[in-house]
């Protein structure tokens, strides 16, 4: 049968182009792989090749001729054999190619939580995330731990203490200081049927690795339409520790809060930890779980019970109030709790909303909130230019712009690296004045 | 043959700097294999293994004429691709294998149960020696609900669990790290399956796939990595971007062993994936083989490769073409005459134009397909 030969686009871009030359003159024979014409694009002169073999039968359209659309039939094979009035039928009317696929939208979920009241025991942050790595690794044997130091040396931030003693080299794995490498391998072995936690010994150094989390953990699950994804756990403190300077003090929530594949929690208390972390390395999906340094030795009653976990994608309201809103994650919820103890020395009423997760971020808590308060204030440690405060006053703008009685107000890191003098970094940094101020300003209390 | 060229590591030097000894593991006949391995720990006065000889490799005749049907299929399939491209029903990047296939037949015609693969873009070929349907694989190309990815990966990014066939990336370099997991992944679970991770030329100057290199050596991982040097990194010859040509040497420093291998014949390519997965199989680590190799089309379809001459191009084509030399085999061999031959290719050719076919027909992605698969429901 004969078969036509259509222009053929030759990049992602290309519509129409020019037919240069043809190398083939009717009559000839072609097989696959033989160059039948040059085709000027807007970018380059291409040849094309020939897929059938047969007998070049006609030539619809002459070699110089401009503007040739896309699907043009402009040539016809006809098979060995076959005569060329087998021609005659085709024109050079281009074929359709089809319409791109209309939007949909999304539509929110809602769930509540309730309080723990079981037994607890006053342990350390430190001690809270160690637990939940210890009883999830009983449970499990495919979660491992691995990362730098975290075995022989019990972890940079001793995290890890106790575990390579419990579970063995197998489980609790020195890496090399190879962080794109080591979290590439990790994210392999995710799809291989394990579920790594993987520790960087600061969220700085995952700079290095930040493709293999964005481009292979993040993103295989859609784009193996489902098949397979990461379900592991990336985690390792955030944020500005004390005098390390610009380099080792970033907060990277909005870094990892943008991108849809991800889940990212950044714990606050011992029973934020334990049960966020733990929920974390259950959950099937990529996680990224910021702990911060300066939490690490403090203490708290954390939940006894090994089925207790925080679910991701719910906030806490830590301190309820009626006057103003304040949203804070990680170290910043003791600096939001602080202040507002202050402020109700001053007859200001806030409520703290502990946020627990980033991504999902608990909307609809905040929007409650808001609802009763009328006016809020947003705490990071991370620069306010597209951070999570940004993130949060946008979405207050399209969901909740008629209950505020203020501008929402973010309190973040000043927008400067961070300094290394002691007076420059408070400086730089959030605290409990700041918000102070921020919660006189919406309130508009002098 | 494209392939002639003496690897050039000096047999007597095998104590290196450190004391070690190295142990010559197999010299293959001129031009292919050679591989050294530093032992671990320096334990023993140098002992140097004579250079065995070895026979050309050998097939039995429905060993060759599944490789030539195999072979036969990707680049059939690939013609189609480059054609429905040229319709615009294929979209955006596609990179065809054409010229290659040998290496993915020939790494395949050993693989387990568990093994595991995978590559970067460059990768129809890949997923159709996985044993991957092709209408499922061309209608992922055109974008539509019966592709593997349900029409959201492309060409760049295809997966089968089932098969073992762990993508697809377009990140060159990335799949290194990953396969090196799949590889830990095997060991920790001790399934005794290998993994083969795939790059190119280009790729093989990526630090993280150094970094892979040592863990892999560091904790016997059970990986082949396969450079596939066609020559070219996009419009980049390996002379201008490689300081060391001689790819199958890049794990030395890292106690690899390395070969370097004729991908143009699938039973040399063959050979060398049988010791490769022995030697992993064995607990003795990675391995790496390099397939000279080269890549008839241009990079992605809209490359015009003015990089290279057509007398480059063509002096490949007719004189190391990895089917038609399969085809000399064959014929020596009286495994298949001529007509059967034809027919096996228009078998090819019927399973390619259903694809084509399956691959127009299936409808576009329902448009709620947007927003699942972003999250496993937890
Ligand atoms: C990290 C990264 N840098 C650059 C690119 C763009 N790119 C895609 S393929 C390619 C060349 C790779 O060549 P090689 O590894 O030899 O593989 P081949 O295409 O020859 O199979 C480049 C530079 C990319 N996809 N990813
Ligand atoms: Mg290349």
């Amino acid at each position: 049968m004969a078969i036509q030969v259509l222009m053929p686009a030759l990049s992602p871009t290309m519509t129409e182009g020019t037919i240069a030359n043809w190398m083939k003159t009717e009559g000839d024979k072609v097989v696959s792989g033989d160059v039948l014409c040059e085709i000027e694009t807007d970018k380059a002169t291409m040849e094309v090749e020939a897929v059938d073999e047969g007998v070049l039968g006609k030539i619809l359209i002459a070699a110089g001729t401009e503007s040739v659309a896309v699907n043009t039939p402009i040539a016809v094979i006809l098979e060995e054999g076959e005569d060329t009035s087998a021609t005659d039928s085709f024109t050079t009317a281009p074929a359709s190619t089809p319409e791109p696929a209309a939007v949909a939208s999304i539509a929110a979920t809602d769930a509540t939580e309730p309080e723990y009241t079981g037994s607890t025991t006053e342990m350390t942050v430190r001690e809270a995330l160690r637990d939940a790595m210890a009883e999830e690794m009983r449970t499990d044997d495919t979660v491992f731990l691995m990362g730098e130091e975290v075995a022989q040396y019990q972890g940079a931030y001793k995290v890890s203490q106790g575990l390579l003693e419990e579970f063995g080299d197998k489980r609790v794995i020195d890496t090399p200081i190879t962080e794109h490498g080591f979290t590439g391998l990790g994210v392999g072995a995710a799809f291989g049927g394990l579920k790594p936690i993987v520790e960087f010994m600061t969220f700085n150094f995952a700079m290095q690795a930040v493709d293999q989390i964005i481009n292979s953990a993040a993103k295989t699950l859609y784009m193996s339409g489902g098949q397979m994804g990461a379900p592991m756990v990336f985690r390792g403190p955030n944020g500005a520790a004390a005098r390390v300077a610009a380099q080792h003090s970033q907060c990277y929530a909005s870094w990892y809060a943008h991108i849809p594949g991800l889940k990212v929690i950044a714990p606050w208390s011992g029973e934020d930890a334990k049960g966020l972390l733990k929920a974390a390395i259950r959950d099937p999906n990529p996680v990224i779980c910021l702990e911060h340094e300066i939490m690490y030795g403090q203490s708290f009653a954390v939940p006894d019970d090994p089925d207790f976990v925080v679910p991701i994608g719910k906030a806490k309201v830590e301190k309820s109030g009626s006057d103003v809103t304040i949203v804070a994650f990680s170290i910043c919820v003791s600096y939001a709790l602080d202040a507002a103890a202050r402020l109700a020395e001053e007859g200001i009423d806030a409520e703290v909303i502990n946020l627990r997760s980033i991504r999902p971020l608990d909307i609809d808590t905040i929007i409650q909130s808001v609802q009763k308060t009328n006016r809020l204030i947003t705490v990071e440690e991370g620069w306010a230019a597209c951070g999570i405060g940004s993130e949060i006053a946008a979405q207050m703008m399209e969901a909740a712009f008629d209950f505020l009685d203020a501008p929402v107000h973010r309190v973040a890191g000043e927008d400067v690296p961070m300094p290394y003098a002691a007076n420059l970094e408070a400086l730089a940094l959030p605290n409990a004045d700041k918000i102070i101020t921020a919660a006189k300003a919406v309130s508009y209390a002098a | 043959m494209l392939i002639s060229k003496r690897v050039s590591i000096r047999l007597t030097e095998i104590i290196d700097d450190a004391g070690r000894a190295h142990d010559v593991v197999h010299v293959n006949h001129p031009g292919d294999i050679m591989a050294i391995k530093p032992k671990s720990r320096p334990k023993r006065a140098a002992r140097k293994k004579p250079a065995a000889k070895k026979a050309v490799p050998i097939a039995t005749n429905d060993e060759l004429l599944s490789y030539y049907k195999d072979m036969l299929l990707i680049r059939r399939f690939e013609e189609k691709a480059g054609q429905l491209y040229g319709m615009g029903l294929i979209g955006g990047f596609c990179h065809l294998y054409i010229g290659q296939e040998a290496v993915v037949v020939g790494m395949q015609a050993t693989a387990g149960k568990n093994d595991t693969v995978v590559t970067s873009y460059r990768d129809h070929g890949h997923m159709l020696a996985c044993g991957m349907d092709a209408k499922g694989v061309m209608a992922e190309l055109t974008g539509r609900q019966g592709g593997y990815s349900k029409g959201k990966g492309g060409s760049m990014h295809m997966f089968s669990r089932e098969k073992n066939f762990y993508g697809g990336h377009g990140i060159v370099g990335a799949q290194m790290p990953i396969g090196t997991g799949l590889a830990f992944a095997s060991k920790y679970k001790g399934d005794g399956g290998v993994c083969h991770a795939y790059c190119g030329d280009g790729a093989i100057n990526q630090g993280q796939i150094y970094e892979a290199f040592n863990m892999a050596s560091l904790w016997d991982l059970p990986v082949i990595y396969v450079i596939e040097n066609n020559k070219y990194g996009m419009g980049t010859s390996i002379e201008r971007a490689s300081a060391v040509t001689e790819l199958y040497k890049r794990g030395e420093s890292f106690g690899i062993s390395g070969a370097q291998v004729n991908g143009m014949d699938v039973l040399e390519v063959r050979a060398a994936a049988e010791e490769a997965a022995a030697w992993c199989r064995a607990g003795k680590g990675p391995y790496i083989l390099e397939m000279k190799t080269y890549r008839y089309r241009g990079h992605s379809m809209s490359d015009p490769a003015k990089y290279r001459t057509k007398e480059e191009v063509s002096k490949v084509r007719s004189e190391s073409d990895p089917i038609e030399l399969l085809r000399d085999k064959i014929a020596a061999a009286r495994a298949a005459r001529e007509d059967e031959l034809k027919d096996m290719d228009k078998e090819a050719k019927a399973i390619v134009t259903a694809a084509a076919e399956f691959s127009q027909q299936s409808p576009e992605p329902d448009p709620s397909e947007l927003y699942t698969d972003v999250l496993v429901d937890a």
